[in-house]
């Protein structure tokens, strides 16, 4: 039952690895990753699957878990609680000095539109740095803000805002 | 068949030339003024072979109405129907309480050729105040019709009218993440739609030329901001600026040689810049940590306004172009400013602007410091003049879509412009056509 579950996980990420469109990458919850993992066991790259999975393979699933990070209102600080999702994004493109990612920043619908395409641009350079104060090359960020126009949510109430001022990691380009 | 075959070529838009044309927009006024003007515009004769082609009264009558300072007269009310100013009875008129009557014939000539021949008479004292002939064209018979309100609203209010114009809008259908956007130009009344580019990637931030011939916008066809020009009339296309980073917000000078535009670079952070549009001479303009976004050239093409939080939130700031000239504070009041557009004269700046918690419309007079806000949406944005400095429209939210909405600049008249589905956004009102 483990295995069958490992391979369709593994599967799934690969999928989402392999894919350069930034549609096929499922907005994960804002919620801590660790919240998922206690639903899956299998996903979490917990120590009890250490002697089975190459540390490579552990980074790349670390960081495949999140790869979105949400903002405050009008703000591009990085919360506390995405310390641990960047430095694994850190890891991950550390070990893999080849592999690229778009920082896409996004803004929520308030204000005007090209205000908010530098919110946006704002928290994609914001993740930038600190990728790059871990050990990340320049060369494997490339960064680009839609503003406000590719939300993730419609919707004009608090909680699709906040789904919407993010910034999406978006890997194999 | 065209000539910019290879240029489209290049884009992985899809960019058609005037040929698909979309669901009309429909107008409701929501607001007008507290005495509007009684007038009688009569059907037009039709001096010609079978059915008139085109009804230009009722065209001016609608275009009289949607501006909310007309009550135009309903037909089944009219008694009697003249189409020559000799036959108009004063009295009878006077009687159903109009101040003005309209009266006009539609002429046929020869290949497709029309004369719309009408008067304008004061019914309280006789006086007969326009008595014109508009030429038109099969082809041209709205847009004459469209001239002819022009006519009439500028001798009733001493505003000129702004009936034939344009606008230009984006227009984005489908559910998140599977949209599609259009660019749109359409009558000032919203009637001839045509799209002028499509995409499955954002497009915004469209820019109208002073001639009123080419649109500049922001397209991320190719997955990163671009800045292209469009040419309307043929659909040829140019990409202006896809610089590493931002490519935004472009705005035309006075005299169309350069556009303003805001560029991110490598640093990722925004800054305006001059484009010289003949020999791509690129000069910058702001240099701050701040977001600097949003330019508009002052009319005498001298200066730039534009949003800048380097305060710590979004202001207006205007910088003069002269090299060594530092960026001057604007706006004061609120903790939000942004977007700014100047009127025609240069005399009023219209902005986004944070109300009690809502974004709204406002406009600050330049000369006396006074601002006041003109809409009550939650979230309203995109303010821009029509050519005579009268109205404003703008993108705002009506049951959750996105649709446009015409202000006048004293807050009076108010009237909102819907499509069948989808949402619309980020109008901006063309210049007068140069004659």
């Amino acid at each position: 039952m483990r295995k069958v579950l490992l391979i369709a996980l593994l599967g799934s990420a690969f999928t989402l690895t392999g894919c350069p469109k930034p549609e096929t990458v499922k907005e994960t919850p804002s919620t801590p990753a660790t919240d998922s993992a206690s639903q899956l066991p299998v996903e979490s790259p917990g120590p009890d699957q250490g002697e089975a999975v190459d540390p490579r393979e552990q980074a790349r699933r670390r960081a495949m878990a999140q790869r979105v990070i949400y903002f405050d209102f009008d703000n591009a600080d990085i919360r506390p609680e995405y310390r641990d999702v960047l430095a694994n994004q850190a890891q991950y493109l550390a070990t893999n000095p080849s592999m690229k990612v778009r920082l896409e920043g996004h803004a929520d619908e308030r204000g005007s539109r090209e205000y908010n395409i530098g919110l946006g641009e704002r928290r994609a350079q914001a993740v930038r740095r600190a990728l790059m104060l871990q050990g990340t090359g320049d060369v494997q960020l490339v960064t680009v803000s839609y503003g406000e126009e590719r939300p993730a949510e419609s919707g004009s109430d608090e909680a699709a805002w906040a789904k919407n001022r993010r910034v999406e990691l978006v890997y194999g380009n | 068949m065209r000539s910019s075959e290879s240029i489209l070529a290049l884009s992985i838009a899809c960019v058609a030339i005037f040929s698909a044309a979309r669901a009309e927009l429909t107008i409701e006024i929501t607001e007008g003024v507290s005495d509007p003007i009684p007038i009688a515009i009569v059907p037009f004769g039709w001096a010609g072979i079978g059915n008139a082609p085109f009804d230009v009264a009722e065209l001016l009558a609608r275009d009289l109405r949607s501006s909310g300072r007309f009550t135009p007269m309903a037909r089944a009310d009219m008694i009697e129907l003249p189409t020559r100013g000799q036959d108009v009875k004063l009295d009878d008129w006077r009687l159903l309480r109009n101040d003005f009557v309209v009266v006009g014939q539609l002429q046929s000539g020869a290949e497709g050729r029309y004369t719309i021949q009408f008067e304008l008479i004061n019914v309280l004292n006789g006086q007969k105040l326009l008595n014109y002939q508009q030429p038109a064209t099969t082809a041209t018979l709205r847009a004459a019709s469209h001239r002819v309100a022009d006519l009439l609203f500028e001798k009733l209010t001493g505003i000129r009218g702004a009936f034939a114009t344009r606008i230009a809008y984006v227009a984005v259908e489908g559910q998140v993440p599977n949209r599609r956007f259009q660019l749109i130009v359409a009558d000032a009344d919203g009637e001839n739609p045509r799209v002028a580019a499509e995409s499955t990637e954002p497009l915004m931030s469209p820019a109208w030329s002073p001639d009123g011939q080419t649109l500049a916008y922001v397209s991320f066809e190719s997955r990163v901001a671009s800045i292209y020009t469009q040419y309307l009339r043929t659909g040829e296309r140019r990409r202006v600026s896809a610089r590493a980073g931002i490519n935004g917000a472009p705005a035309w000078s006075p005299d169309a040689q350069r556009l303003a535009l805001t560029l991110s670079r490598k640093d990722g952070n925004l800054d305006i810049y001059v484009l010289g549009l003949v020999e791509q001479v690129l000069t910058r303009i702001t240099d701050d940590n701040g977001i600097d976004t949003e330019p508009v050239w002052s009319p005498d093409g001298k200066s730039l306004y534009f949003t800048s939080d380097r305060s710590g939130n979004p202001q207006i700031y205007r910088v003069g172009l002269t090299p060594g000239d530092r960026p001057q504070r604007v706006t004061f009041e609120g903790a939000y400013n942004a977007r700014p557009r100047l009127s025609p004269d240069g005399s009023t700046l219209a902005m986004v602007t944070l109300d009690r918690g809502a974004y709204r419309i406002g406009v600050l007079d330049l000369n006396s410091g006074s601002a006041r806000v003109l809409t009550e949406g939650r979230l309203d944005e995109s303010p821009s003049f029509a050519p005579n400095g009268a109205v404003l429209i703008y993108g705002t939210q009506d049951r959750g879509r996105g649709v446009l909405a015409t202000v006048s600049v004293d807050g009076s008249v108010q009237q909102r412009l819907a499509a069948e589905h989808g949402d619309i956004r980020e109008p901006v009102w063309a210049p007068f056509p140069t004659p």
